[in-house]
């Protein structure tokens, strides 16, 4: 349990080493493209861990990067092809933040990082723990988002046609609350800044 | 045109307002000096890749129908585009090699550039209208660079809250800026 805790909050991707900010704050405002977008970048994650694990013994150091890049990018080019297929409004909302998966640098980070060095199975959990880790800030963010900013929480709404289910939870709508702030770039940077300094402070605090 | 590379350039700022290139933003934003070759150098790399990018999706992807390889075809593009580009500089003008080259190989990853072309295909612009397109998000990216790590400089002195130095003081202080380039309208 400990163990969890620690992926999510101490060795958080977004949160502590600052990285894959660009969808963070640009898919976010509402929390089914938060999560949508969190999925798709942990199947990308596991999937590019584990294949640059098991050809890291035929790439030469020279051309690590490129090869790594097209193997992350033909990743995303199928999940592209899949959400273009199956969930059209999905696919049509993320836009470009979609193929921008390609340069998210969680992604090559940890092929760098990790699994062009490392076993197999080692690769596919250090990918897991990752992409949960993105999977929950995001997540987070985007219902902070989405909660103040439109008073509502979007569970399913464009994968609707997909899961055959639509679900939007009104909570509240008053004259303080939902606050146009919330959803706009600004109010991203500025949310995405205090709960950093939080975490930092809650660090602190803890050592 | 001139309002593409206007709204581009402020408006809709690539940084503030479409949030990419986040990463360099905050990584190499801290003296005003490598704000100034990032800048330059990403708004190189955004020229010329746009020009190729388009010429390519033209004449090679849309006439075979394959539209679909786009991401890889633009990464590899670039990718390529700017390993040559670090090559010639290294060998041909060492002294800007100095001053530009540890920022080069990190453009390739960098969202804007990617970003960038892939919205010039997603809008169905012209050459010209790429262009300037392409003139007006990188130049737009690199004011914004350097007005932040010169603010960045000065507060770095101030006598904040621990917690909050670094990082998260950096990303409140781009949130009030994109709430004042929001303002702006044409």
């Amino acid at each position: 349990m400990k163990k969890i805790f620690n992926y999510i909050f101490k060795e958080n991707p977004v949160f502590v080493l600052i990285l894959g900010l660009c969808s963070v704050l640009a898919v976010t405002n509402t929390f089914e493209k938060s999560y949508m977008m969190g999925i798709v970048v942990l199947i990308i994650l596991v999937l590019s861990n584990f294949i640059i694990s098991l050809i890291r013994k035929l790439v030469n150091d020279e051309v690590r990067i490129p090869v790594y890049i097209i193997i992350i990018s033909t990743l995303v080019t199928i999940i592209e092809l899949l959400l273009n297929k199956y969930s059209k409004p999905l696919y049509d909302t993320l836009g470009i933040y979609l193929p921008l998966v390609v340069v998210n640098c969680i992604i090559l980070g940890r092929a760098l990082a990790y699994a062009s060095k490392n076993k197999i199975w080692d690769s596919i959990k250090d990918g897991l723990k990752s992409g949960i880790g993105f999977l929950f800030a995001i997540s987070i963010i985007g219902l902070i988002r989405e909660l103040f900013g439109k008073g509502t929480i979007t569970l399913m709404n464009d994968i609707s046609n997909l899961t055959g289910y639509r679900s939007i939870i009104q909570v509240f709508n008053n004259d303080v609350l939902p606050n146009q702030l919330f959803l706009t770039s600004g109010g991203a940077f500025i949310l995405l800044g205090f709960i950093i300094a939080i975490i930092n402070y809650m660090k602190r605090r803890n050592v | 045109m001139f309002t593409i590379f206007f709204t581009s350039l402020i408006i809709e700022n690539i940084v503030l307002n479409k949030f990419l290139g986040i990463c360099s933003f905050l990584g190499t934003s801290n003296k005003e000096k490598n704000a100034i070759g990032m800048g330059i150098s990403v708004t190189f790399v955004v020229l010329i890749s746009t020009i190729l990018t388009y010429l390519i999706n033209k004449y090679v992807l849309i006439p075979t129908n394959s539209t679909y390889l786009e991401t890889i075809t633009f990464i590899l593009i670039i990718a390529a585009f700017v390993q040559i580009t670090e090559i010639v500089i290294k060998r041909y003008f060492k002294e800007l090699y100095h001053s530009l080259g540890i920022y080069l190989p990190l453009i390739t990853t960098n969202c804007a550039v990617l970003g960038i072309v892939l919205l010039n295909t997603r809008m169905n612009y012209t050459l010209v209208e790429s262009i300037m397109n392409a003139l007006g998000a990188s130049l737009g990216y690199a004011i914004v660079l350097y007005i932040f790590a010169g603010n960045r400089e000065k507060i770095e002195n101030n006598n904040i809250l621990e917690s909050l130095k670094g990082i998260p003081i950096a990303l409140i202080m781009a949130g009030i800026m994109a709430l004042i380039f929001s303002r702006f309208t044409i």
